[in-house]
């Protein structure tokens, strides 16, 4: 598929969005245990630093893209506590590497993610696990057999958002890992690029259409699932 | 069987309950808010009482003061909720199966095909709980907790949220349970025409106190017992059994007090009834009635009488034991000269015969 697309979108541009799919992919993946505890923490959970959470949760949605790099670029950098202590225990480089963009694109869809999952878990009635609790099911056994398959689209549905908003990251990513093509260079910024060079109009035009395909998509099935948590839980 | 003693303080509702009831069928009944559900919540540790003991079968479930707090999974009580609470994703049948899932593996009880039978939900078992009536879901909410195995089953008012028309469609199916199965039951309330149907022993909670308990004939044919309940549900309950049908197509019913004639019951003979008479359907004579339109005259004994204003309430003493309450007025209180010790009669209108089983 990407074979052919290469032709269409120039070999720049392919390897732009073979990146973004991988960087999209695997942000979304390995943020999906993470923003489900969260998602759960904010919906049920009672204690002492619930707001902190939610304001910590939500940052990255208010803070201008380009401050959330930056504070990437000092925490995860080579240079950054966080980031020295992982090279040296882990070998894990983030700055200008591919996983940098994914942990960049991770943290500005992390929002989007726990919202959908949030809402979801909310309108699971907690009656139904006492229910649940009531015919003898542990708490592990309730939340697979009970509140898992009832947020099950709510999750689906946040992942495919955090997916979307993942392909579409730029101003944390460009500020965090920079701009490299081959590298680190996502379909926005492939677009930035473009957009720099004069005579590249219609590569601009061709990945911004793809870009908003992506979107669209991914909007349509968001909603399309964020209607099935309804129903199921309606039991229809 | 179960023991039940709470302490517990809420925001403007303070609950101070104890009770013990037999095995059978218990009604908590009382007023809504009278925390009635708050007690059977405490009973299936939904909500830990601030001081308290519950004691099922012999088992100590809670004890605030030695520290035992059973978890709700390790009580084994059978809850229905006033609302079912059928899992939404799942069909009739994996909301029954839910029942058996987590019971444990050595425990009697009926099987998932009796559990069917006994409730008529066969034709129920691929629906989806949304697309059953309130009725159906009370039923499949019955099986769902019988199949968990429970030692003790609450019924947390299954027909409250049901018109006369269902109610009167599930209550064979609650006879059929408390006859067919061993489990002791639970059962809040506040009709009491239901609870005059099902119950052996009668619990009254008022304004988050037990009022009195005791014996369901010997609390409804009890003056005291008649003072917390709406003044035209007054009335007692006699149990008998079908002695046979007439030909003119009236049962008789065959009770320690006399024969009664009742019109409208096909049961077959010898079945256990009970017949509520409501006070308001007695009327009381010195002699005999003659050239009355009544068929069912008792021979009875003034056993108290209660003024209310210009009504009275007279409980009567039944030959074999029983007692029936009769509501008059004072002027023929007066009238008639009653006193404790007595002898009358009790006349009871056909009409104020109410069948029920059991």
């Amino acid at each position: 598929m990407l074979g052919g697309a290469a032709g269409w979108l120039g070999p720049d541009g392919a390897a732009a969005l073979a990146l973004s799919l991988k960087v999209a992919l695997v942000a979304t993946a390995a943020s999906l245990p993470l923003g489900m505890i969260c998602a759960l923490a904010l919906a049920r959970g009672r204690f002492w630093g619930h707001g902190l959470l939610n304001g910590l949760v939500h940052l990255p949605l208010i803070l201008p893209p380009v401050v959330t790099g930056y504070l990437l670029l000092v925490t995860m950098g080579r240079r950054g506590p966080i980031g020295a202590w992982l090279e040296q225990t882990f070998g894990i480089v983030f700055a200008f590497r591919w996983t940098g963009a994914a942990l960049a694109a991770a943290v500005m869809a992390f929002p989007l993610m726990v919202r959908a999952m949030r809402l979801a878990i909310e309108a699971v009635d907690p009656r139904l696990e006492d229910a649940a609790a009531t015919l003898g099911a542990s708490r592990a056994a309730v939340f697979a057999t009970v509140t898992l398959p009832l947020v099950l689209p709510g999750i689906i549905a946040g992942a495919v958002l955090a997916f979307a908003k993942s392909m579409g990251e730029f101003g944390a990513t460009i500020t965090f890992v920079s701009n490299i093509p081959g590298q680190t260079q996502t379909l926005p910024s492939a677009i930035y690029t473009a957009l720099q060079v004069p005579g590249q109009e219609g590569a601009v035009a061709r990945l911004a259409a793809l870009s908003i395909a992506v979107a669209m998509v991914a909007l349509v099935a968001a909603e399309w699932l964020s209607r099935r948590v309804a129903a199921r839980i309606a039991g229809r | 069987m179960l023991d039940v003693a709470l302490r517990h303080r809420f925001p403007g509702f303070a609950l101070d309950a104890s009770f013990a009831a037999p095995a059978g069928v218990t009604a908590l009944f009382g007023r809504s808010g009278s925390g009635k559900t708050t007690i059977v919540n405490a009973v299936a540790g939904l909500i830990a009482p601030d001081h308290g003991r519950v004691v099922v079968d012999g088992r100590v479930l809670t004890d605030t003061a030695a520290g035992i707090a059973v978890p709700v999974r390790r009580r084994r009580i059978g809850y229905v909720f006033q609302d079912a609470r059928l899992f939404p994703h799942m069909t009739v049948r994996g909301n029954l199966g839910y029942g058996t899932r987590f019971a444990p593996p050595g425990a009697a009880g009926p099987s998932l095909e009796a559990v069917v039978a006994m409730l008529g939900i066969g034709a129920l078992l691929d629906r989806r709980p949304a697309l059953l009536s309130g009725g159906e879901r009370a039923r499949v909410a019955i099986g769902r907790a019988l199949l968990s195995r429970p030692r003790l089953l609450i019924l947390d008012e299954p027909l409250a949220a049901l018109d006369a028309a269902r109610r009167a469609e599930i209550l064979p199916y609650l006879e059929n349970l408390r006859d067919r199965t061993e489990v002791p039951i639970l059962y809040i309330s506040h009709a009491i025409a239901e609870v005059a149907r099902l119950a052996t022993t009668l619990v009254l909670v008022d304004a988050g106190r037990v009022a009195r308990a005791g014996g369901l004939e010997q609390m409804l044919a009890d003056p005291t017992t008649a003072a917390l309940l709406d003044r035209d549900e007054v009335g007692a309950v006699l149990t008998g059994r079908v002695a046979g049908i007439e030909p003119d197509r009236l049962a008789r019913i065959a009770t320690a007090a006399g024969d009664l004639l009742v019109p409208g019951l096909a049961a077959e003979p010898s079945t256990a009834v009970r017949l509520r008479i409501r006070a308001a359907e007695v009327i009381l004579s010195l002699t005999p009635p003659r050239d009355s339109s009544a068929l069912n005259v008792l021979p009875a004994t003034v056993a108290a009488i209660v003024p209310e204003g210009p009504t009275a309430l007279i409980q009567l003493r039944l030959p074999g034991g029983a007692a029936l309450l009769a509501r008059i007025t004072a002027r023929s209180v007066e009238a008639l000269r009653l006193e404790p010790g007595t002898p009358c009669h009790a006349t009871v209108k056909s009409a104020g015969l109410v069948q029920g089983g059991g």
